[in-house]
């Protein structure tokens, strides 16, 4: 296969906002493609490293709040990146969700401008969001998704935006509409862990769809079913929750 | 009074079994007494050792150094919150000196109560990160409570810079070259919030650097408080050097010298079970714990002679719930072999196996998973409720 046809995958600031093990999503796209007989790369877009033009899909995860803060600021001021992203195809997971908003809030009237391409801003909530969530998403035939949310941030969506799917057990979002994540042509962002595609196989070949331009063959895997299986019956689990122990030591914001 | 206390919890746990027999008597003895911590430390030497990784076997290591000095008291069961702390110390009631794992988000309690002559610092990455313990948080809480301890000595792992940014501007600190196999969290300056900059030594624009060390390692020799000492350690990995580095320095604060350290250390041979061998029908089983990414780096280059590995993962609530950790695990190093994923998560790590294109066969019960492997020589690694687990079935069953 010719170098043209391999798919770019842009895995941005993995050594930033790696926190949450989101850069599984890579390696899930990455595989899923090189299955199929379809040449894939994973691109690590380091924050001492220079964006390389031309991914065809980018990748970002999830950190902590000083790692979020600093991410911000290095996706603003990597001009031809940011423009990419408005255009390119984009998982955006936890605080990668975060920042392609308006901004952050940090709950003392600060606010961390995002990258504005999702119409959404973010403020921390009363607590952390910890726990098994189970949703059902807006892409039609993709069905129900699982995953692992683990935040403060709770998050509006503009008139703009559209939710990435409808909470059935967990928190999303945070916000009354029950939403979670967002969905735009390009970009799918959520605030599921797990990593999201890893237990979500459906919602990874929606976004590999739009790249290779056209339907992909049935991938299956050894254990994929029962990983669905497992999680499908965690979320409906009352989950054990670790209230004391929390509050105890709760998201400090950083200097 | 404690003596009383203390012998009616020993009634009350005596029919529970091993870590959980421990840490129950301790629940009794702080529920009759909540001042019972402080009073069983008052008058001796208690060393506190935290960190992600490595708490149990440095401690067991330091309480065999300083074995060579009189009793100590130790939490060997690796029950490390206060209630294993407090049963500790009243089992060796006379003991003048105590060694004291705790975990990272009970220091603080712990060392109110005890105000120990030296705390350990080993390191501090990502694990269970559904308890709120994001590596800024635990080092925040971490730092809160080692200032309220200005004449506490600090024995610091210079090679983490989390951990010298949590230690930093205590009056007194011991820094050990211990090594960071894993840097994932450590890309971030913590105290400024930008990116460090990691050539042969670590540096951020802030000024924060990496100490000159006090105690580091020349080969299969350590050097420290002006002397040379070979040491020789039974127990495997090149980070298992940097804990015994860490408890020669420890030590050697508490007047132990580093040849009689080194001599005392080099007999240990499993450490809570850890490195063990047990023989289990047809097959011998290596046992190993690895529980969150930087344990796994260390413990992946363990693996590569071993014929067969069986890997054994629970979620459960001392483990995490989420198990995305095993994503940052490089299983794609993982030579082809028999393996077998088992635990309650199971499934979880096989398909992280599916998609590292590591063959192997998935069943939930670990000791059925060891009937499909060939007969002979087996790892096993597992985290830490299906460590446990996977040894009291092993033990029951032997008889042990």
């Amino acid at each position: 296969m010719s170098r043209e046809s391999t798919v770019r995958i842009g895995l941005l600031l993995p050594d930033v906002l790696g926190t949450y093990s989101d850069r599984g999503n890579a390696v899930v796209l990455a595989q899923r493609l090189l299955r199929r007989g379809i040449d894939a790369d994973v691109i690590m877009v380091t924050a001492g490293s220079s964006p390389p033009g031309g991914c065809d899909l980018y990748v970002i995860g999830g950190g902590e709040d000083a790692a979020q803060s600093f991410a911000a600021e290095w996706l603003l001021g990597h001009r031809d990146l940011r423009l990419a992203l408005q255009t390119t195809r984009v998982l955006a997971v936890c605080a990668g969700l975060q920042v392609l908003g308006q901004w952050v809030g940090d709950g003392h009237g600060r606010r961390q401008p995002g990258l504005g391409i999702l119409d959404l801003t973010t403020s921390p909530g009363p607590r952390r969001a910890v726990g098994e969530v189970l949703t059902r998403c807006a892409v039609p035939g993709v069905g129900l998704l699982t995953g692992f949310e683990n935040h403060r941030g709770m998050t509006q969506l503009g008139p703009d935006a559209a939710p990435l799917a409808a909470v059935m057990h967990g928190v999303g979002n945070g916000s009354v509409d029950g939403s979670e994540g967002a969905l735009t042509s390009t970009v799918v962002g959520t605030y599921m862990h797990g990593p999201v595609l890893a237990r979500n196989p459906v919602l990874a070949d929606h976004l590999l769809q739009g790249v290779v331009g056209g339907p992909l063959p049935a991938l299956e895997l050894p254990d994929q079913e029962g990983v669905r299986q497992l999680h499908l019956a965690l979320a409906h689990r009352p989950f054990e929750r670790l209230g004391p122990v929390r509050a105890a030591i709760d998201r400090r914001r950083s200097p | 009074m404690v003596a009383a206390i203390a012998s009616v919890a020993s009634v009350a746990a005596r029919r529970i079994r091993g870590g959980e027999g421990v840490a129950t008597r301790g629940r009794v003895l702080l529920t009759l007494d909540p001042g019972a911590l402080s009073h069983l430390a008052r008058g001796r030497d208690v060393v506190l050792v935290t960190g992600t990784n490595g708490k149990t076997t440095t401690a067991h290591l330091l309480a065999a150094a300083l074995g060579t000095l009189g009793p100590v008291a130790h939490n060997a069961s690796g029950a490390n919150m206060s209630d294993g702390a407090v049963a500790a110390l009243a089992t060796r009631r006379h003991a003048p000196r105590a060694v004291l794992e705790v975990d990272e988000l009970h220091l603080a309690r712990v060392a109110d109560a005890v105000s120990p002559a030296v705390v350990v610092l080993l390191n501090l990455t990502r694990d269970q990160l559904d308890r709120g313990s994001e590596v800024a948080a635990v080092a925040t809480s971490i730092r809160k409570s080692l200032r309220r301890h200005p004449r506490t000595l600090v024995v610091a792992n210079r090679d983490d810079p989390v951990v010298v940014a949590t230690v930093e501007g205590m009056p007194r600190v011991t820094w050990v070259a211990a090594s960071a196999g894993w840097s994932g969290d450590a890309s971030l300056c913590l105290r400024c919030g930008r990116q460090l900059v990691a050539k042969h030594e670590w540096s951020c624009p802030c000024g924060l650097s990496q100490p000159q060390a006090d105690w580091e390692l020349d080969g299969a020799a350590v050097r420290g408080a002006g002397v040379t000492t070979p040491l020789h350690l039974r127990l495997p990995g090149r980070f298992n050097l940097g804990n015994a580095l860490a408890a020669m320095a420890a030590a050697h604060a508490l007047g132990v010298p580093p040849g009689a350290a080194a001599d005392a250390m080099a007999d240990l041979e499993s450490v809570a079970h850890r490195y063990a061998t047990v023989r289990h029908g047809s097959h011998e089983l290596h046992l190993l714990l690895a529980k969150n990414p930087a344990g796994w780096a260390e413990t992946l280059p363990l693996l590569k002679d071993y014929p067969a590995l069986l890997l054994v993962i629970n979620a459960r609530e001392a483990d995490g719930r989420d198990t995305s950790w095993l994503w940052d695990v490089p299983f794609e190093q993982l030579p082809p072999r028999p393996t077998v994923a088992s635990g309650d998560r199971a499934a979880d790590v096989g398909l992280r196996l599916s998609y590292a294109a590591v063959g192997h066969q998935t069943v939930d019960d670990p000791l059925a998973g060891l009937e499909l492997l060939p007969p002979g020589e087996v790892v096993a690694v597992a985290n830490y409720t299906a460590f446990a687990d996977l040894w009291r079935r092993l033990a029951v069953m032997s008889g042990r």
